[in-house]
């Protein structure tokens, strides 16, 4: 029992690999893999007579099969005559594209609602808290599959919108259409030219992160405080937009517009991936906001109170003093939220949204019967979507940590 | 002492009193209306308040709960709004009322909703001494039986399966008593585990059909296939909650231990899990668990979906009790070893109490998590409430209903989850030994 072991006295006995402390851990360690590798050897042999039984031996050659079904919402290039792997492929894409967007949507939502809950309005307060308790004590698929309800039952259809007395119109000068099959945006439309513009933009861009350089040593020096915001805003709009009126408007947009019983043209986001996007972001920017909540409570009041000692507004104090403390708070867990998103996107078979999930894991998985495979190489894209966006935002959160000395 | 110039020589006038009056109008001075903003957002939040409410509040108050069909429902309705356009004004609460069984007990013979209704009140019971310390201790014994006439009762079937694996719990024990006293405790560790596994793989099958046919104590079977609604949930809310629990406590100290093999082999396990999502996991119970198994073993769909919740939930388990482990000062573990306690017993006595205290938020938090996650199941085609909603929507009766149903559900986990959440602020105060 006691950690102090006596000096061994005479030859080692085969009594000391479990008695002697010293040897005790090395023959646990033994005995745990020996049973581990025999129970994962148990495993897979019974894996392999089972497939050899059913005649479908491991491989992954179904891959590069030709998938044969289609896929309605897609970031790259994808029929139905190419392959599995291809399908697979824009999954994942779609995927990213809901953990992104959703993420974005969460933690600005996250942000303001957690901010708002710590307000001095007791109206705004509760209704805040009210919103996180109804977000956080009822499953995220309830609302996505809610969210998708009401998309499909209170939007119009597209019928609606033709003829003399449509019923539905579309909104901002006939250029978003919201409708029960999705959502129709307009489209950049690039002539010749347009590359001028883009190239202004990404210089001014560069222009910016210059001038606040520029603008930050020159406080430092003078004391003065220029107006930031405005002068940002200022180099990031003007040069583009001269630019773009020089050469005569060389970007446009290409309307939706209604063509027989749809909608023709411009971006088109089916109903089911606004659905999952707005439910995942609602649901995770209400523990996003108590995670910000929390965060800011953990800031000591004397800092605040220091820094309008000093004479800071409560906007500077805010970005100055509070913020950058809290941050340290608030990211950890932050990040097992987006990766909870990204996780729960996966629920996006339920709307029938063509992620990862529903490609792979889903109609890929049903055509060619591959259980085994198919889960395999879905587990393996999550894990790996997982340890990235742990391993980027931990070096961020490292890069935040506060320098002890 | 007349030409003192600097004392004043006439009485002030009395002041008014600050406002400190305590009332309404003032807490809604300092409260509701203290600067322009404020003010704004106030006005700005009671009619958004008034928005949604005036929408929400006579749809569900002028609901009707007695029509047989979603299109009767409509009419109806519409005749009491007065006017052909108000049918979708109010909710239609009869396919509640109709199918509220259903949606409680999924398919489960109605002649014997005694036994779901005995198992759950009898859960109350033996979670009660669980919850609240100031109940007496020996109603823990009944606690730890109910696991077991909890299984037999919903799936019925003979009493002897369910004794026969408590005999090998019994078994393990007494093998432990004697043996470890007799050859040490080591011996009696091993003993533990060989003897109830020897038990029940070799001789709980043969002695169950021999006291069986003997004396047959059963109950009318029901089919896995049968389960569903809430009831479903809460099975495997409940059974992943108790078994996550243990098996995250041991992951946890996996993780924390210096025996490099064996945290290797936690590390890999939580970090596996918890990188992906629950539904792939639910995928390899409904597909592929039977493919690990030797061949032409099945088994029952509902205890493949609870393995892999309970090995999900045991993942994030143990990271939250890890967060706890970790924010014990080492002050405690010196303090152990110092005393000559060996590392089971330090963990049990000194250790784990403290730690588990810490984590309580985290752990109410993940059980929330996981029994708001048993509503996947509906994705590989289990019948649990979000299941049926579709199966209630197939019905040409009620074709086309969605928010009731939808409704009904989010409130009925609303109020669990809650409480649940409520319960472990009661229990953070309770064990709170700070100032």
């Amino acid at each position: 029992m006691s950690a102090i072991t006596d000096p061994p006295k005479g030859g080692f006995q085969l009594s000391q690999l479990i008695y002697d402390t010293r040897y005790r851990s090395l023959t646990i360690q033994i005995v745990a893999l020996v049973l581990f590798l025999v129970g994962v050897g148990w495993l897979l042999n019974n894996a392999a007579q089972n497939l050899a039984a059913l005649g479908k031996p491991l491989g992954f050659g179904f891959l590069g099969e030709a998938a044969g079904y289609d896929i309605n919402q897609k970031l790259i290039e994808y029929n139905n005559q190419m392959s599995h792997g291809r399908a697979a492929l824009v999954g994942v894409m779609n995927t990213l594209l809901v953990a992104v967007l959703g993420c974005i949507i969460a933690t600005v939502l996250g942000v303001v609602i957690g901010v708002l809950r710590l307000s001095n309005n007791w109206i705004v307060a509760r209704i805040m808290t009210f919103y996180i308790e109804m977000f956080r004590n009822v499953p995220v698929l309830l609302w996505i599959v809610l969210m998708m309800a009401i998309f499909i039952e209170n939007l119009p259809a597209p019928r609606a919108f033709r003829g003399d007395d449509a019923t539905a119109s579309m909104y901002l000068g006939d250029a978003v259409a919201f409708t029960n099959r999705g959502f129709y945006f307009p489209k950049p439309d690039m002539f010749a030219g347009s590359m001028f513009v883009v190239i202004v933009f990404l210089l001014s861009i560069v222009g910016v992160f210059f001038f606040r350089r520029w603008s930050r040593k020159r406080q430092e020096a003078t004391g003065e405080i220029l107006p930031n915001f405005w002068i940002t805003l200022g180099i990031l709009i003007v040069p583009a937009l001269v630019i773009y009126l020089i050469l005569g408007r060389p970007i446009g947009l290409e309307l939706p517009e209604l063509k027989g019983f749809n909608f023709q043209g411009g971006i088109y986001m089916r109903n089911s991936l606004i659905a999952l996007t707005l439910a995942l972001a609602l649901y995770t920017a209400a523990f996003i906001a108590e995670i910000v909540r929390a965060g800011i409570m953990a800031i000591n009041k004397g800092q605040s109170e220091a820094a309008f000692a000093l004479g800071l507004r409560p906007n500077r104090t805010m970005s100055l003093i509070i913020l950058p403390q809290a941050l340290r708070v608030i990211i950890p867990p932050l990040i097992s939220n987006y990766l909870n998103l990204t996780k729960n996107s996966s629920l996006a078979i339920a709307v029938g949204y063509m992620d990862i999930t529903g490609t792979l894991g889903g109609i890929t998985l049903n055509q060619t019967g591959r259980e085994m495979e198919c889960l395999l190489i879905l587990m393996a894209i999550y894990l790996a979507i997982s340890l990235t966006i742990s391993t980027i935002m931990n070096w961020y959160n490292e890069s935040v940590k506060l320098r002890e000395r | 002492m007349s030409n003192i110039s600097y004392v004043r020589t006439e009485m002030l006038p009395e002041q008014v009193p600050p406002n400190s009056a305590p009332g309404p109008i003032k807490w809604m001075l300092e409260n509701l209306f203290n600067g322009v903003i404020n003010s704004i957002l106030t006005i700005a939040s009671i009619f958004f308040l008034w928005y949604v409410l005036a929408g929400i509040l006579p749809w569900i108050w002028n609901g009707s709960w007695t029509a047989g069909s979603l299109k009767e429902c409509r009419e109806l309705i519409a005749a009491a709004a007065g006017d052909d356009a108000g049918h979708h004004g109010a909710a239609c609460w009869a396919v509640i009322r109709e199918r509220y069984l259903q949606l409680i007990y999924g398919f489960y013979p109605a002649e014997l909703y005694w036994r779901p209704n005995l198992a759950f009140i009898l859960m109350l019971v033996a979670l009660a001494p669980i919850l609240f310390n100031s109940l007496p201790r020996k109603m823990l014994w009944f606690s730890a039986v109910y696991p077991f006439v909890a299984f037999w009762l919903l799936w019925g079937g003979t009493l002897w399966l369910p004794i026969m694996i408590i005999a090998g719990f019994v078994l393990g024990y007494l093998a432990f008593a004697i043996l470890g006293k007799a050859l040490g405790s080591l011996v009696g560790v091993i003993a533990a585990i060989l003897v109830p596994l020897i038990w029940w793989f070799g001789f709980a099958g043969l002695m169950t059909g021999l006291f069986s046919s003997a004396i047959p104590l059963a109950l009318e079977p029901v089919e896995s296939a049968k389960f569903g609604g809430f009831m479903l949930s809460i099975i495997i809310g409940v059974t992943g909650i108790v078994l996550s629990l243990p098996l995250g406590i041991l992951l946890a100290l996996g993780r924390q231990t210096n025996l490099f093999i064996v945290k290797t082999l936690c590390v890999g396990f939580i970090e596996f899990i918890r990188g992906v999502p629950l539904i792939t996991l639910l995928f390899v119970a409904s597909t592929l668990l039977n493919y690990f198994l030797p061949p032409g073993t099945t088994f029952d769909i509902i205890l493949r979906v609870v393995i892999m919740v309970t090995l999900f939930a045991a993942a994030y388990m143990a990271e939250t009790i890890r967060g706890g482990l970790a924010a014990l000062p080492t002050g405690q573990y010196e303090a152990a070893d110092a005393l000559g306690l060996d590392y089971w017993k330090a963990t049990r006595l000194i250790i784990m109490p403290q730690a588990l205290k810490i984590s309580i938020p985290g752990i109410v938090s993940n059980f929330i998590g996981l029994f708001k996650d048993s509503v996947l199941v509906s994705i590989i085609g289990l019948m649990d409430p979000i299941g049926l909603t579709n199966n209630i929507r197939a019905d040409a009766n009620w074709n086309g209903i969605v928010w009731e149903l939808y409704g009904f559900i989010a409130l009925m986990f609303f109020i669990v989850c809650f409480s649940m959440s409520r319960y472990s602020m009661y229990l953070e105060r309770k064990l709170k030994t700070g100032h």
